[in-house]
């Protein structure tokens, strides 16, 4: 059973992303909603952290919160955009989805 | 005039952001009280600590979220004469944020001097 975990603050305010990545396992994927979507810039305090999470969760990003805080040219190599539909599209694929709020 | 009792006395307003923009509301709300508390002829500063940094960076379409784009109203602050604007270092360093990610020019400044600049105030409001 793999599941689907979103995380929707950012992870500079609030402890949540660190939380949903202690819990996340091998071939689980986290999509980064709303200001969970800072997480997914490079350069950042938090992008090694993101990047070694990588190695056994996939890493999404919701386009429309990425493009809304003007993060669209910073967002790190191997973390994979999705539209709306891509998000329903992951809540389908996976057998339980866990909103880390 | 009358400074006696107080009237007609120019105080020292900071507003201190401190939230990312359109995950919460606060960022919305303090640029509306800046922008209404600016045509009250007070000496106005600005600053933005940790993730309220977020709120002036650059390049922001908020076509997909159906929201507003309010980051041209920060680049409207100066014709408020609101233009003195503080943005904490290290907040930016640890974002991967440089001046030139901003909309507005601002005064990129340690957490040392942003601790004087919060002394120096008569009134602030934090959001």
């Amino acid at each position: 059973m793999t599941m689907l975990h979103t995380v929707n603050k950012s992870p500079f305010d609030n402890g949540t992303l660190r939380c949903c990545l202690k819990f996340a396992r091998q071939g689980s994927a986290v999509l980064l909603i709303e200001d969970g979507v800072y997480a997914a810039a490079k350069d950042t305090a938090v992008s090694k952290d993101v990047q070694a999470a990588m190695g056994s969760v996939a890493i999404y990003a919701l386009r429309a919160d990425v493009e809304a805080r003007g993060m669209q040219n910073r967002v790190m190599d191997g973390v994979r955009l999705v539209d709306y539909e891509g998000f329903v599209d992951l809540v389908v694929e996976y057998s339980a989805v866990q909103s880390w709020i | 005039m009358d400074e006696e009792n107080g009237e007609g006395v120019a105080k020292k307003f900071l507003y201190v952001n401190r939230k990312a923009p359109y995950g919460t509301i606060y960022a919305l709300e303090s640029l509306e009280v800046v922008l209404i508390g600016a045509a009250f002829d007070q000496e106005v500063s600005v600053a933005f600590l940790g993730d309220g940094v977020y709120q002036l960076v650059k390049g922001g379409d908020t076509k997909g979220v159906e929201m507003k784009n309010f980051s041209p109203s920060y680049g409207a602050l100066d014709d408020y004469d609101v233009n003195q604007l503080y943005v904490e270092q290290e907040a930016m360093q640890a974002r991967g944020l440089v001046e030139a990610d901003l909309v507005v020019n601002v005064e990129v400044v340690s957490a040392e001097r942003m601790a004087e600049i919060m002394e120096s105030q008569d009134v602030i409001l934090s959001f």
